[in-house]
């Protein structure tokens, strides 16, 4: 790359730095003035990408964003946990728009690191109350019928630090422990029916091949409903991270349940109570009692611009408001935006394909007159069920659930531009 | 007709069965044969626990207290531990054998495992006895303090959730709404010093 054609750092163009320069609305739009009557270089002088030969076709085999765009990337919270192998990090939402998370940027959570599985030595055990206990290859279940769901995933512990109040300043990090994508893979109906269960089975237990084993109890019901074992996400193999060669996919249902690298399916009778259904997923209540088993994740909703790493930076006038909503019940029907802290409200417009347990995108566009806003948004399902405040839930729960926040996000915008995250009354 | 609809796969032998299947449940099944005592526990703890989970289970920094915070659930901070939260003893060995030493899994043995577990018993006051040998024999007879406080998902009898009636549109709060809590002023974001959030 010649040096002409160096861009400057993403960090350098950051709407952040433009904003801290002092390049206020006001002085934005006269500079664009003094362009016009100049002429803008931009379109009066030949440009590099105008003149030289850019990349040819085989320079890019597997092709990665611009890099422009290299802010756009997942994060984490050093204090969060007390080991990168057993944490999480962040989806960037504030930076993305429409419903499907680009692979590379989907949220992660492992409790033992990224399992290194080579494929051809991977196996897929179904045993215990069934006819025959299998053990199956990949070459073996990419020979079953396959099915495409698009589904979001959500941790159960997506917007927990914020129990307690405001916390975390921007979306990626209130609501980023979420993704959604394409996912191709085999009912699991049809591998317990290749073993055959048994008429005593009640419950399955997933198994991951990683060094953390993780387990979870399901019940049959929803094994032979819904769940899929995958081996792909939009359109190409699952990244390592998200557990290549194969998961188990739980629509609707939180994250945990989704097991990584999965490698056996047990068959039983009676839940298995195991240590992430017990110790952890399980939710204290503020009478000391915690339930467990709380598998769905219930409606939910975030305004992901402007969003506290999103600011205005445009001044007054058009403003689009963007978000995501998405529910373990069904479909999203109606998304309600409000911008004075939910005394009136807006329906806002949703956008695009609108499918049950997957993400949906709305939209709101005002005209903003620079006023300070309260933003927020409030997410109904197909059932009627809709978003609590975080007051209700506290009210309900206490501040010690840890998982299972779905609770109404507050964005205070600024006359200036910038968004925090706060609480109000 | 035996039972499979595409005779994909291949039968699962015992032996393979076994090296896979090794979860265990409240009433014991899947606990394996033996034994090992409190004494034998503290001993193994300190060469395979300590590091991260302290001494007596008091956890050194962030990584997990083991011991202690009985009555604390009801606190404005509880202390979730075997003894005060967990409701089964088969969750302790079932995962002690799955998952731990952090980077080590798999590298204890059976007996090693019932040891470590009386000592977590010990540690937690469920038993007092330096000398008390938990095996597979009298494993279901010990219940930890907090079984009776899990109780089924009832989020829907919280009623706030279902709209039993059009949410409010229009003059839905008294007054003017007030901001009664910041993030910027906990900053605790990662690259907010100089308030400017990373991403």
């Amino acid at each position: 790359m010649s040096e002409t054609k160096t861009p400057l750092s993403p960090a350098a163009l950051s709407r952040r730095s433009l904003l801290k320069a002092g390049l206020s609305a006001g002085t934005l739009a006269g500079t664009a003035v003094a362009a016009r009557a100049a002429g803008d270089p931009l379109i009066t002088e030949v440009q590099d990408w105008n003149r030289y030969l850019g990349d040819g076709v085989q320079a890019r085999p597997y092709g990665t964003p611009s890099p422009y765009e290299a802010h756009v990337v997942r994060r984490d919270v050093e204090w969060l946990t007390a080991a990168t192998e057993s944490s999480v990090n962040f989806t960037p939402l504030h930076e993305l728009d429409g419903i499907i998370t680009p692979n590379g940027l989907c949220f992660e959570r492992h409790h033992a690191g990224i399992a290194d599985v080579d494929p051809a030595a991977h196996r897929l055990m179904i045993n215990g109350l069934v006819d025959t206990p299998l053990v199956f290859t990949m070459e073996d279940l990419k020979r079953f019928p396959r099915e495409n769901r698009l589904y979001f995933l959500e941790c159960a512990a997506n917007s927990g630090m914020e129990w307690r109040g405001s916390q975390l300043n921007g979306c990626q990090y209130t609501h980023g422990m979420v993704h959604c994508v394409m996912y191709t893979g085999v009912s699991l109906k049809l591998l317990l029916e290749e073993a055959g269960v048994k008429t005593s089975a009640k419950w399955v237990m997933p198994e991951g091949a990683d060094a953390s084993a993780m387990t979870r109890s399901i019940p049959l019901e929803k094994a032979l409903d819904d769940c899929l074992v995958a081996f792909k996400m939009n359109g190409e193999a699952l990244r390592p991270e998200q557990g290549y060669p194969l998961r188990l996919v739980v629509p609707g249902w939180e994250g945990n349940m989704w097991v990584k690298w999965l490698r056996r399916i047990e068959v039983g009778d009676e839940p298995w109570h195991q240590r992430e259904e017990t110790s952890k997923y399980t939710d204290l209540l503020a009478n000391g009692k915690a339930r467990r088993f709380t598998w769905v994740m219930d409606p939910k909703s975030v305004i992901t611009s402007p969003s506290p790493q999103a600011p205005i930076t445009h001044g007054k006038g058009p403003l689009v408001i963007s978000g995501l909503a998405w529910s373990g019940n069904g479909r999203i029907s109606r998304v309600d935006v409000s911008i004075d802290g939910g005394r009136n409200w807006t329906t806002a417009r949703l956008d695009g394909p609108s499918l049950s347990k997957a993400l949906h995108r709305f939209y709101l566009d005002i005209a903003w007159d620079g006023s300070p806003l309260l933003l927020q948004s409030r997410a109904m399902d197909e059932h009627g069920f809709y978003q609590p405040t975080k007051n209700e839930l506290r009210a309900a729960r206490g501040e010690n659930s840890i998982y299972h926040n779905n609770g109404i996000q507050t964005w205070h915008v600024k006359a200036d531009g910038t968004v925090e995250n706060v609480e109000v009354s | 007709h035996d039972g499979k609809v595409f005779g994909l796969g291949r039968k699962a032998e015992a032996e393979e069965i076994a090296a896979w299947d090794i979860d265990i449940r409240p009433d014991g099944t899947g606990l394996p044969v033996g034994r090992g005592t409190v004494s034998d526990g503290e001993v193994l703890f300190s060469e395979n626990c300590a590091v991260c989970h302290g001494d007596f289970g008091e956890g050194v920094g962030r990584w997990p207290v083991l011991a202690g915070g009985q009555d604390t659930l009801t606190d404005e901070r509880p202390e979730k531990t075997i003894g005060s939260y967990w409701p089964y003893l088969s969750t302790v060995y079932d995962y002690v054998r799955r998952a731990m030493p952090f980077g080590n899994a798999r590298s204890l043995s059976d007996d090693d495992v019932y040891a470590l577990t009386a000592y977590l018993l010990y540690l937690n006051d469920v038993v007092t006895d330096e000398e008390f040998e938990l095996s597979n024999e009298n494993f279901t007879e010990i219940r930890l303090p907090n079984e009776e406080n899990f109780i089924a998902d009832d989020r829907d009898a919280e009623g706030h959730d279902m709209a039993t009636s059009a949410p409010c549109m229009e003059s839905c709060k008294p007054g003017p709404v007030e901001i009664t809590m910041h993030a910027r002023i906990l900053d605790v974001t990662p690259g907010s010093v100089d308030d400017d959030e990373a991403g």
